[in-house]
């Protein structure tokens, strides 16, 4: 917006100058107009002549800008508008600038003014100028009339431009707002359009489409993977009671079954892995809660706690639980249930023996909250996000047992129920913090199907 | 066990007859719902088998008749459908055990025999035995050789669910389901630890074993022959 203004300033003051330039030199041309006039006739008609042309002149406009005076040789004045000669000497291509003054003007007392003298043969002096009092004053209208423009002008670009810029800024939000919930996992969110076909809109429409894809590239994915799943588990169901019938003959016939019974327990191993990405598959499929039941949340986590104490038992792990009761959610009872049983698992696995564990109900800003703390080693920040991912384990933690899928279940399932999951450190050790949402937002979210 | 199997994969169908044949038990099979349900209403069967999707006559409805003609017999469903929803409605129709597919077929026998002793008891017991080993469910006591054992609430519920499978192969999945109610697969072997804990009260300081383990399936409360 600067560059337009000054651009304009540029632009108006040329005017001006250029103006004010041409208006002066019509009015010295206009002076030489007449000089060359009177020189006519003083040459014609002799002093006489010019004498009564010059009072012809005045008495036709006694008012007017016009300047005239002729004085003999020693400048005293002959005939003439003027008091006297000008106190002023002449410029350097002969032309006087001097000033007039006269009471009766007012305010306006002194005026400029600019003459050019001429000397007529017989040594008398003729004087002919331009009082510049109204071409000042023009000159004056002129140039407020440029910088109002000029103000006006700056005004307008300004509100225009903010206005532009209003908008631009408007659509370029819409566009970051809407990137962002697609980043916190609504893929199916599109950016919306004006409709207008400008650029803005293409680029909009080039986001969308690339949406689309990536949302049917990932629809493809997970279809691939849920049928791998669900082909492969059949054929390994049966390769697992082969491996039964086999254990049984080999116990009939008395025979070491060890080997067979690792089989087995490899074998059982996969299932259990294809039936966690078949849930995970399932749950991610939904957009609602199915089963919304109101659950005291301590019944439940004290349930799973309860279930899993001996683990922490045998480690000799310490086990604190704080258990607000009265702490009441909704959700699929099931699905939470497994998710509490996930993450605590993994505090009692990666903890060490002798480590520290805590479970607590709180609340945060009236929502309830669930907190699941551990002094184990804790997720290294750069991976917090990936641990989420199908099959990521940390590079410490591969030899443990596990498959990698604890954590893709629970944000499946706190991502369906709309949870706020976090996982921070624990200095040292992990803390994966659950908040649930007021049971009244719960309900407009997710439009349940309410057991009865 | 005399069984009803009504199931129209052949594949399927044929692997399950010749394992509970090989198991000891007296085997039929039907192909279709119809000629299932005739079967079993003619026939009393200490249990029938039977799969949902059935051409002529689907699997529940199959149940649904059954009860409705008064036939108590003991039912599982088998079924490639999971969801909470597909059980409860399996369970709802009349069905005793709802059964995944694709499942261990020791899973499948554990959860016969189980279902087979659940037809006997008819009576209320307030007193469970086995061996020297006796819980009394009124004042929630347990006993071993006249001793009192301490034993937390869950170790006496898991107790308890062996007790009234006494001598039948107990899988770990119907423990997760019955004792506490979770239809899901733990990721570590919590079972096995409750399980080693409760042998520790009530097997560790006494002479026979009863609490034992079957490779490839589950666990058996038996006393030991």
């Amino acid at each position: 917006m600067s560059l337009f203004t000054l651009s304009a300033l540029l632009l108006l003051a040329f005017i001006f100058f250029y103006t004010a330039n041409y208006m002066a030199e019509q009015t010295d041309a206009t002076i030489e107009a007449e000089i060359a006039g009177l020189k006519e006739r003083y040459k014609v008609n002799g002093l006489t002549g010019l004498t009564r042309l010059i009072k012809e002149r005045i008495a036709r406009k006694p008012t007017g800008s016009g300047l005239i005076l002729l004085a003999d040789q020693h400048f005293n004045v002959l005939v003439g508008n003027l008091s006297r000669w000008p106190d002023a000497s002449e410029t350097s291509d002969g032309w006087l600038n001097f000033r007039l003054e006269d009471k009766g003007w007012g305010e306006d007392a002194i005026h400029k003014a600019r003459a050019r003298p001429f000397r007529l043969i017989g040594g008398f002096h003729l004087l002919v100028g331009r009082d510049l009092h109204d071409l000042e004053m023009s000159k004056r209208a002129i140039a407020k009339t440029l910088i109002s423009s000029l103000a006006f002008a700056a005004v307008l670009a300004l509100v225009g431009g903010l206005a532009m810029t209003g908008s631009l800024i408007r659509r370029i939000e819409a566009i970051n707002q809407t990137s962002n919930e697609i980043m916190n996992g609504d893929l199916s969110r599109r950016i919306p359009t004006n409709h207008t076909g400008d650029d803005f809109d293409q680029l909009s429409e080039n986001l969308n489409h690339m949406l689309d894809r990536i949302e049917m590239l990932m629809e493809g994915v997970r279809q691939v993977s849920d049928n791998i799943a669900h082909d492969l588990r059949t054929p390994l169901a049966r390769l697992r009671n082969h491996l039964d019938e086999v254990l049984q003959e080999t116990a009939r016939a008395g025979g070491d079954s060890e080997c067979i019974e690792r089989a087995i327990q490899e074998a059982d191993d996969l299932l259990v892995t294809f039936n966690a990405l078949l849930r995970i598959a399932r749950i991610e499929s939904k957009n609602r809660v199915e089963h919304f039941t109101f659950v005291e949340l301590a019944d439940l986590v004290r349930n799973v706690v309860d279930f899993y104490e001996p683990l922490v038992e045998e480690k000799n792990q310490q086990l604190d639980v704080f258990l607000s009761p009265g702490a009441k959610v909704q959700v699929d009872r099931e699905l939470l249930s497994q998710t509490i049983a996930n993450i605590l698992d993994n505090s009692i696995k990666y903890t060490p023996g002798n480590g520290n564990i805590e479970v607590r109900i709180t609340s945060e800003q009236g929502r309830v909250k669930l907190v699941i703390a551990d002094s184990g080693p804790g997720i290294p920040w750069a991976e917090r996000n990936k641990v989420f991912q199908r099959f990521y384990r940390l590079e410490s933690s591969r030899s443990s047992p596990g498959n990698g899928l604890g954590l893709s279940l629970v944000y499946a399932v706190a991502s369906l129920h709309n949870l706020d999951l976090k996982l921070e450190s624990n200095n040292p050790g992990l803390r994966v913090i659950i908040v649930f949402p007021n049971l009244d937002q719960s309900a407009q979210k997710v439009n349940p199907l309410p057991i009865g | 066990m005399r069984i009803l199997i009504i199931e129209d994969d052949s594949q399927t169908a044929s692997y399950l007859c010749k394992g509970l044949r090989e198991g000891g038990h007296v085997v039929d099979h039907s192909g279709d719902g119809q000629d299932g349900l005739f079967m079993a209403l003619e026939i009393d069967y200490e249990a029938i088998v039977v799969d949902r999707m059935l051409p002529k006559l689907d699997g529940l409805s199959v149940i649904k008749a059954l009860r409705a003609a008064n036939k108590h017999t003991p039912v599982i469903i088998l079924s490639a459908l999971g969801e909470v929803d597909d059980r409860v409605q399996g369970l709802r129709a009349g069905s005793d055990d709802y059964l995944v597919k694709p499942f261990a077929f020791s899973e499948l026998m554990a959860r016969l025999d189980a279902l087979n002793r659940r037809s006997d008891s008819d009576t209320v017991q307030t007193v469970l035995q086995v061996g020297s080993l006796e819980i009394d469910l009124l004042s929630r006591k347990v006993k071993r050789d006249g001793k009192v054992l301490d034993l937390q609430p869950r170790e006496l519920r898991l107790l308890e669910y062996l007790m009234r499978h006494t001598g039948q192969v107990v899988t770990r999945t119907m423990l997760l389901e019955n004792v506490w109610d979770y239809h899901f697969d733990p990721q570590t072997n919590v079972i096995d630890v409750h399980i080693s804990r409760l042998r520790s009260k009530i097997d560790k300081d006494f002479d026979k074993p009863l609490l034992h383990t079957i490779r490839g399936a589950g666990y058996c409360l038996r006393a030991a022959n």
